[in-house]
């Protein structure tokens, strides 16, 4: 058993049960924070796929930024409790069998198509800046420099609309 | 020496949790939350191919996803809090009114 294998088995155990506690408590909060471990398990897959930049970034804006704003409205709305009553009974026992479904789906078409067999290279051994904030800016403000700055519009318009739409009618 | 497919099978697994979960809750902080673990799950995928092709551009995609998904989190929970203060719920089977 190798050393990769050793930290992704683990970290994947507490990625998807977190996943799973997160769907199944009964709380808003609970939810949001079982988000939140999971949310910090992709930031360590993304260290141990070569991507430290990306892993930072994941750690201050989702799990950090994104994370306070939700529990922040959660808190705001004091609704954190809501009663579980079904209007349509069929639906949730339906969703469960189409959500198995769509895995089942997917890990056939995983593994049916040929060649993804790509070994990855391990994490121990350092790829020359691979994915260093260095090498992620020079291909950013070079290859991809009109997405960036198509996405401080985007950003603005976000908050403009967030802005309008948390305005009192009066005011 | 992982091969990619793990990457890509954890990716398929919490983007099916992720998906089973907009569909049985009925919060909408929670299927929102739900949402940005389907979100979550694709970056997983572009960041193992971008390691596997030794090519940065999937990186550079999973950083606009980022910031596509930050603005979708802030119109998304100003609508929701727009919602609670007319309807005084957030329950969605609550909302099924066309004009309030």
């Amino acid at each position: 058993m190798n050393v990769d294998l050793l930290f992704f088995i683990p970290i994947a155990l507490v990625s998807v049960t977190s996943a799973v506690a997160m769907l199944f408590s009964r709380h808003a909060i609970y939810s949001a924070l079982f988000l939140i471990i999971n949310f910090g398990t992709i930031a360590a897959f993304y260290l141990m796929l070569n991507a430290p930049f990306l892993a930072m970034a994941q750690v201050t804006v989702y799990a950090g930024a994104i994370m306070v704003l939700f529990l922040f409205v959660i808190m705001l709305l004091g609704a954190e409790q809501l009663r579980q009553r079904q209007s349509i009974r069929w639906q949730q026992p339906l969703a469960i069998i189409l959500g198995l479904f769509l895995l089942v789906e997917s890990v056939y078409l995983l593994f049916s198509a040929g060649n993804q067999k790509g070994p990855l290279p391990s994490f121990t051994t350092l790829l020359s800046d691979f994915g260093s904030p260095t090498a992620i800016g020079e291909i950013l403000f070079n290859q991809y420099l009109l997405p960036f700055e198509v996405t401080s519009v985007l950003l603005l318009v976000a908050m403009i609309g967030a802005i309008v739409l948390t305005k009192s009618e009066k005011g | 020496m992982l091969p990619v497919s793990y990457y890509i099978l954890l990716s398929a697994v919490l983007f099916s949790l992720g998906a089973v979960g907009v569909l049985i809750r009925r919060n909408a902080i929670v299927i929102f939350m739900s949402v940005e673990l389907m979100l979550n799950a694709a970056n997983l995928a572009f960041v193992a191919f971008s390691t596997m092709y030794k090519s940065l551009s999937g990186q550079i995609f999973v950083f606009f996803v980022m910031t596509v998904a930050a603005a979708e989190v802030a119109v998304g929970l100003a609508l929701i809090v727009a919602i609670f203060r007319s309807r005084h719920s957030i329950n969605v089977d609550e909302l099924s009114n066309l004009k309030g």
